[in-house]
């Protein structure tokens, strides 16, 4: 190319670059040093070889948030995965208003996560509205303590991640939807297939790529929850919803002890090089059966 | 709502007088029950995504005197008062925190717009030795949570001074690997011609990129954009390690210590989270086609 020096693409890259190593690959190596020392805020550290790790396995705190992380993820991917597609097929007929209805699903993903949390937090106390209308519909006869009961406390934060992700992969499922056919679905309504089998033998084959991608979104957000659990419960009650990152968290910047936190976070990144992984062979394996 | 407001029939088309046959009106019948069911789902679930909204508006708006525990609820407030939205503007520095987050979402929508399609471009459009390993490690590092580092990212800006700065709040994120991959995938796509009457005029690479490249990538840009802000206004866990003081609190950290401040009395927080609700749903409302598109195109490309 004329009037070029070598260096001008590193030019135009600098910027990014600097970024880029400064806050994300230089911590990337950071971490995995770190996650060997037992580095503290306030004294510095040393090289501890595995202790961290051995620790770890013996840190039963550790071992509940993982869990508790992964039933969140348990719970979640399953809704996101398919609440949104039944929306987006249901906001992609050919009706009056769709687009005002694609405005409002989608207005919760707009409003912050911490807003969802307070706002879900005032719905679902033992006392507020969400018990009120469940007892109303005598779906329940007793208020259900749902931030305060240890075994329904994550199912209370996977709602309000549900409530606030429904919108945004609808939006990703219509995309998908877009790209099936229209007359596939014309000639199985004219070979007599009703609403139901049509679902089932045209939508649900011809979306599953689109499906997989939205399980892969939805897994690698889920494994890394902490807002919607900070701000609910603050991981309570009893630990009941401390998630991997909140326990991560408070080691690292309330107990200050930098080096096993990041042994924790090395933990996280092999989950979750782990879970993407598994979807990339999941990928593969449709792309060529 | 009735029936016959949604005629059905005209999505299938003109019928002729021939085919008001009795099979023909049955099904018709049966596809205006159809109709009427799919309204009546979907009216469900706007009640499920805007009644939490709804209900802290109306607790936002209750007056002292009134008890908002009460049992049935009111659903509209019986003294309806602004009062909460004056004594939480007041009490709290929310307009601080706002002005704040607008600081932090204009330095990452122009990080990543700008940087990000400078090195889109780049990896797009130049050829250069290293280029294909350097893009590599970058898709690479994509897979790496902010989550994961964040114990070292926070010992890099303690060491930059960046500590309780709403810079500092805003560099980890200001430019992004799929701010780069977005902006790329949009050069690439352009025609491979595109520079070449431009250059002869003798217009350096800059001038390329800057009037040339960028205009026709304009679809992208919007896309990086919208995702910044999105990202930067909803970030929470970092601001919330990195910032220290009320004063340099952004939105989403001060209303998690406004809900700390105030757990007494719900109607304020309630007031403060639409406060801050209110600016970004404006946006939405005016960009929807962006917000939908950016939407689609991150998460095919992410």
């Amino acid at each position: 190319m004329i009037g070029r020096r070598w260096y001008t693409p590193w030019l135009f890259l600098a910027p990014s670059l600097v970024l880029l190593g400064v806050f994300m690959w230089w911590p990337v190596l950071n971490t995995s040093v770190l996650a060997f020392t037992d580095t503290h805020t306030l004294r510095g550290g040393g090289f501890v070889g595995l202790d961290n790790f051995r620790t770890l396995l013996q840190d039963s705190f550790f071992w509940n948030a993982l869990g508790n992380s992964a039933l969140f993820t348990v719970l979640v991917t399953p809704a996101l995965m398919v609440l949104p597609l039944l929306l987006a097929i249901l906001v992609s007929a050919k009706l009056k208003g769709m687009t005002f209805f694609r405005v409002v699903f989608f207005s919760p993903v707009v409003a912050s996560m911490v807003v969802a949390a307070l706002i879900w937090g005032w719905l679902l106390r033992s006392d507020g509205l969400l018990n009120f209308v469940l007892e109303r519909l005598h779906l329940i006869n007793e208020p259900v303590r749902w931030l305060s009961d240890p075994s329904l406390v994550m199912i209370s934060v996977a709602l309000v991640t549900t409530w606030k992700g429904l919108g945004y992969y609808m939006v990703i499922y219509i995309a998908g939807l877009q790209n099936i056919p229209e007359d596939l679905y014309e000639a199985a309504a004219i070979d007599g297939a009703g609403p139901l089998r049509r679902f089932w033998s045209i939508t649900v084959p011809l979306i599953r790529p689109t499906m997989l991608l939205v399980g892969t979104l939805v897994t690698l957000n889920a494994i890394k929850v902490f807002t919607e659990a900070f701000v609910l419960t603050g991981g309570g009650p009893n630990r009941a919803s401390e998630t991997l990152v909140l326990y991560i968290y408070q080691r690292g910047f309330s107990g200050l002890e930098l080096g096993y936190s990041s042994a924790m976070s090395l933990v996280l990144f092999l989950v979750v090089l782990g879970l993407t992984l598994l979807s990339q062979a999941a990928t593969r394996r449709r792309a060529n059966p | 709502m009735s029936a016959s407001t949604f005629d059905p029939s005209t999505d299938t088309g003109p019928s002729t007088a021939g085919d008001r046959t009795e099979a023909n009106r049955h099904a018709r019948r049966r596809r205006s029950f159809g109709v009427i069911g799919r309204y009546l789902l979907l009216l469900f679930v706007l009640l499920i995504s805007v009644g939490p909204f709804l209900w802290q508006i109306s607790t936002s708006l209750k007056g002292p005197g009134e008890n908002i525990f009460a049992f049935p609820p009111d659903f509209i407030p019986r003294e309806p008062t602004f009062d909460n939205y004056v004594t939480v503007m007041q009490s709290l520095p929310l307009g601080t925190y706002l002005a704040n987050s607008s600081y932090v979402a204009l330095v990452v929508v122009v990080g990543n717009c700008l940087f990000g399609a400078m090195a889109g471009y780049a990896l797009a459009r130049m050829r250069f030795r290293g280029r294909d390993s350097l893009f590599a490690m970058m898709i690479a590092t994509l897979v790496i949570p902010f989550e994961v580092i964040m114990i070292s990212v926070f010992l890099v800006a303690r060491d930059l001074n960046l500590i309780n700065t709403l810079t500092g709040a805003a560099l980890p994120i200001a430019v992004t690997v799929l701010s780069i991959f977005i902006m790329r995938q949009g050069f690439v796509s352009l025609h491979p011609e595109l520079e070449e009457a431009a250059r002869v005029d003798g217009t350096n690479e800059w001038q390329l990129f800057w009037n040339v490249a960028l205009p026709s990538a304009r679809g992208s840009l919007a896309v990086v954009a919208i995702f910044s802000f999105m990202t930067a206004w909803d970030d929470f866990l970092w601001p919330l390690i990195i910032l220290r003081d009320p004063s340099q609190f952004t939105l989403t950290v001060g209303l998690v210590f406004l809900d700390g401040q105030f757990s007494a009395d719900q109607r304020l927080i309630a007031a403060g989270t639409i406060i801050a609700i209110v600016p970004v749903l404006l946006l939405f409302i005016a960009l929807q086609r962006q917000f939908f598109r950016g939407v689609g195109q991150a998460a095919v490309k992410g």
